[in-house]
């Protein structure tokens, strides 16, 4: 039997925690550790979902012609690829780790709030379940991308309404998840860990979580807004009634543009456990590492608009918001350097987390790089809305906050599930992914620099080549990613494995290293007495 | 049902393209080589790999950024990452390394927050120029508003030479039934409108853009020009094209199902050329403009309803009538076939469901009385009425 699914006796002498067995366990959880399971699982088959859509439309876009979709599925493949993945995969992802690895990390035994905690997770089946089944809605699924867009919002048919109600219902499991942590984090440390000792992740996901409870209401009221022109007459973005259809932009990327930085900020709290642990060397400027985190946090709040240079602002707006963006370069390069810092005379080893995470710096540094040349305004009027967009949230989004996910998977399934995944398949998973993830998007900053516009269903011809090499790639990335499952995460599931060690890395520090691997149902039961450090358990 | 026939449809297509993909690269080549284009001048190039060259000076300023940021982000992706490969190659356990104990350093830390800062302000410098000037649209000599329809544009000449000229600009015919097809043919694939926005060289035009249903984007990147059309709202940008030629663009903000096949292609002539083409259009409106109280005979009205109907109504409600998904059939349509004409000629003039059947007020009188009598009278529908362009001008009011 598996690993995650099964922990012989170590809390059989523990009446008081007993707890119920077969689907029982999984419905009513109210474990940090089994919420994590389920969290990380379901996101991993919204990636499926979404991965099968992006398939869709490379498909379609192998060659110019409509080959296979009609131009109205098109759009609905591309919305809602987006919503699945941002809503559905990456966000959750994180609070699954969130979950397994904060209390762990901060020696506490479980979240705060345990049947929030259980709400939050169960609210999201029924919120993914009617967004997919949009789809067989009459009308089809939304079809006015991920960025729901008003009026043409207003245009579409009812599945519109299920998506907005989907993601209201998100949104709400994203606000009692991020309660959850920041209650946690706050309250529930070991003696002796004070904030400025916790570990990275918990700081990234302690900013992550006030970014989460700031901006998820703004998106609400948005798409609330929407909902009201579509059925209740109001006219708040529909110009027919006086409505303002760039309000609706401002008050999307309001909520959007902290939004990548929810999506991203977590990543680099993975990524922060890593290097040290693979280069056996502390952390680099931990302190810096913290106060530029936070820096990026407050400036996601004023940088929106940058979103927006085309929608025709006054000229001082268009320079504040390119200043301000430009701003985010700098603690997000103090970053890159404290983690290269790590690595400088470390004694460095390249186990599959370590491959990842190195991936990420690299790969992410070239999306952060086109995010730089995207802030200028006036090279921005040119790659507004091209596949130079398209590539550049790419790197950030696969590359960043996706090989992220990746690299802590490797670096604590070992805790999760008691055994070592296969190395050699790891590093195949890396290499295969790495080498088609940029088959798959660098051709697209060509495509973006020569003008295709992105969300098209067909193309001019001058354009058929990079789409077709983008198309083979995205194919290999998705095998790849199927290939992750079934012969990395699957066999680690069943406890198929070289048995782990309690520290299965020599150079990883922190509590969750404390504890034996498998990690037991119940951990810092007692509140552990810590070192200086606070990275050891005394006694 | 029609979401049923597609996914259907999807899914043999999708077996297909399984198929096709397990014939390997061997068979991808000949694909490719099978689609012989050249590059388009003033259009897209075959595998370009940089942006479009400059026909302004707005364009070629944003060039001239581009590189700028391009070498200085090289310039640092080669610095930062040499450190970090170097590290990787050196500082290995497999090496012998140990790893050293420093996790810190002020110095070192203040150092590398200040100078990106340094380096991040002399970026916004010399964008900030391009900003200014890019925004400054006044003292234009031609001022054209473009409109936004779903999937078309619209050019009405405003001010300056050709003022009064206005004309719709749409995607040649041919060219959306080569997409449905799945075989394009031409290097102006999917660029090629019936009319192309004409404008004298040298000459600055103003271009104020608006839309009449969602938000478009009226995009030409030779000139480096990119303003969304915002229903209900104006906006402006502006170019001076200095060489004279064919340039072109697409819509750039997603705006419904169409929304790849409504590019825009701009005719840069001599001023000479510009004026007799002013000219000649002028005459051609002339002659063209119908007198709303010119009474036609049923069987004229159906004619030209049918052309009316393929160009703007054809794209959702279909050539058979019967729409598809949220779009109502024609065919059989209560308001289609009631008693009242005024139902219908309501509901052309200003919409219905927010927008998702667009307010045809653009239209002219004799248009819209063209193609109401022929879906009264074509298909199911064979009610015998007749609408003429008087009864739509008093609908108007």
């Amino acid at each position: 039997m598996s690993a995650v699914l099964d922990h012989p006796g170590a809390h059989a002498h523990d009446e008081a925690h007993d707890h119920p067995h077969g689907w029982r366990r999984w419905v009513f959880a109210t474990n940090h550790k089994d919420i994590g399971t389920l969290y990380l699982l379901f996101s991993f088959a919204m990636l499926m979902v979404g991965g099968i859509l992006a398939l869709l439309i490379r498909a379609e876009l192998f060659k110019p012609g409509l080959q296979l979709v009609n131009p109205e599925l098109f759009n609905q493949f591309t919305t809602m690829h987006g919503l699945i993945m941002v809503f559905g995969a990456i966000m959750p992802a994180f609070v699954g780790f969130a979950n397994w690895m904060v209390p762990l990390q901060i020696g506490a035994s479980d979240m705060a709030f345990a049947r929030m905690n259980n709400f939050s997770f169960w609210l999201l089946i029924p919120a993914a379940v009617m967004l997919v089944a949009s789809f067989f809605m009459p009308g089809g699924a939304p079809a006015a991308g991920w960025t729901l867009y008003a009026p043409l919002t207003l245009q579409m048919g009812p599945s519109m309404d299920a998506g907005i109600f989907a993601m209201h219902i998100m949104g709400a499991s994203s606000i009692m998840g991020s309660i959850n942590i920041i209650v946690t984090i706050l309250n529930m440390r070991a003696p002796g860990m004070t904030l400025m000792k916790m570990p990275m992740f918990c700081w990234t996901w302690l900013i992550t979580a006030y970014l989460l409870i700031a901006v998820m209401p703004v998106l609400a009221g948005a798409i609330t807004m929407t909902l009201t022109d579509r059925h209740f007459g109001t006219s708040f973005f529909s110009p027919a009634g006086g409505g303002d259809p760039v309000m609706y932009q401002h008050i999307f990327w309001f909520f959007g543009h902290p939004e990548v930085y929810i999506m991203i900020l977590p990543a680099f709290g993975i990524i922060s456990h890593i290097v040290p642990a693979f280069a056996r060397k502390r952390l680099f400027g931990y302190t810096s590492m913290v106060y530029a985190t936070a820096s990026i946090a407050i400036l996601s709040f004023i940088v929106w608009a940058h979103h927006m240079f085309t929608t025709g602002m006054p000229v001082t707006g268009q320079l504040f918001f390119m200043y301000a963006t430009m701003l985010i370069a700098v603690p997000t390069g103090v970053k890159i350097f404290n983690w290269i810092a790590t690595m400088w005379r470390g004694s460095m080893t390249f186990e599959t987390p370590m491959l990842f995470a190195v991936g990420f710096i690299f790969v992410f540094t070239m999306g952060g790089f086109t995010g730089l040349i995207l802030s200028v305004a006036p090279v921005d009027i040119q790659l507004q809305d091209t596949y130079y967009v398209v590539a550049h949230f790419h790197y950030v989004l696969v590359a960043g906050s996706l090989y992220a996910l990746f690299a802590g998977f490797y670096y604590w399934s070992p805790k999760w599930t008691g055994v070592m995944y296969n190395e050699w398949r790891g590093k195949f998973h890396f290499w295969g992914s790495l080498i088609a993830f940029n088959v798959t998007f660098f051709p697209m900053h060509f495509l973006g620099l020569a003008g295709m516009p992105r969300r098209y269903a067909d193309y001019p011809m001058q354009f058929a080549d990079f789409n077709m090499v983008a198309s083979i790639g995205a194919f290999a990335f998705g095998l790849m990613q199927v290939y992750f499952f079934l012969f990395i995460v699957v066999p680690v599931m069943r406890g198929k494995g070289e048995r782990a060690v309690q520290r299965p890395w020599e150079g990883a520090q922190g509590l969750e290293w404390e504890v034996p691997s498998p990690a037991p149902f119940h951990t810092f039961e007692n509140p552990p007495k810590l070192n200086a450090a606070a990275n050891r358990v005394l006694g | 049902m029609s979401t049923m026939k597609s996914i259907n449809t999807l899914w043999s297509a999708g077996r297909r393209q399984v198929a096709r993909i397990g014939l390997g690269a061997a068979a991808m080549l000949t694909t490719t080589l099978a689609l012989a284009v050249n590059d388009l001048p003033g259009g897209p190039a075959v595998r370009q790999l940089d942006l479009h060259p400059a026909v302004t000076r707005i364009a070629a300023e944003q060039r001239g950024l581009h590189y700028l940021m391009l070498a200085i982000c090289g310039v640092i992706f080669l610095g930062v990452f040499g450190v970090m490969f170097y590290s990787i190659l050196k500082h290995r356990k497999s090496k012998g390394a140990k790893p050293a104990n420093f996790h810190e350093s002020t110095t070192v830390e203040v150092i590398w927050t200040i100078v990106p800062f340094v380096i991040v302000i002399g970026m916004a410098l010399p964008a900030t120029k391009v900003v200014v000037a890019m925004k400054d649209t006044t003292n234009s000599d031609i001022t054209i508003k473009a409109t936004g329809y779903q999937w078309k544009w619209g050019y009405d000449y405003i001010k300056g030479d050709g003022e009064g000229v206005s004309f719709v600009s749409t995607l040649d015919t041919t060219q959306r039934v080569m997409s449905d097809l799945g075989k394009p043919e031409g290097d102006n694939y999917l660029l090629k409108v019936d009319n192309p926005l004409v404008v004298p060289v040298d000459r600055k035009i103003r271009i104020i853009t608006t839309a009449n249903d969602v938000i478009h984007a009226w995009m030409v990147p030779a000139f480096g020009v990119k303003q969304d059309a915002i229903p209900g709202f104006v906006r402006d940008t502006w170019f001076r094209a200095e060489k004279t030629g064919d340039y072109y663009g697409q819509c750039a903000e997603l705006c419904g199902k169409e929304h790849a096949y409504m590019p825009i292609h701009v005719k840069v002539l001599s001023q000479p050329d510009y004026a007799k083409w002013v000219e000649a259009r002028k005459k051609e409106m002339a002659a063209k403009a119908d007198d709303p109280n010119k009474v036609w005979d049923q069987v004229a009205l159906i004619a030209r309803g049918e052309k009316v109907y393929s160009a703007n109504c054809a794209a959702c409600h279909q050539a058979n009538g019967k729409g598809g998904g949220p779009v109502k059939p024609l065919d059989a349509s209560p308001v289609v076939v009631d008693a009242d004409k005024g139902k219908q000629i309501h509901v052309v003039l200003n919409g219905q469901n927010n927008g998702a059947m667009p307010p045809w007020r653009q239209l002219s009188d004799t248009d819209i009385a063209a193609v109401i009598t022929y879906t009264k009278n074509h298909w199911s529908n064979q009610t015998g009425q007749t609408v003429q362009p008087a009864e739509v001008l008093a609908a108007r009011k």
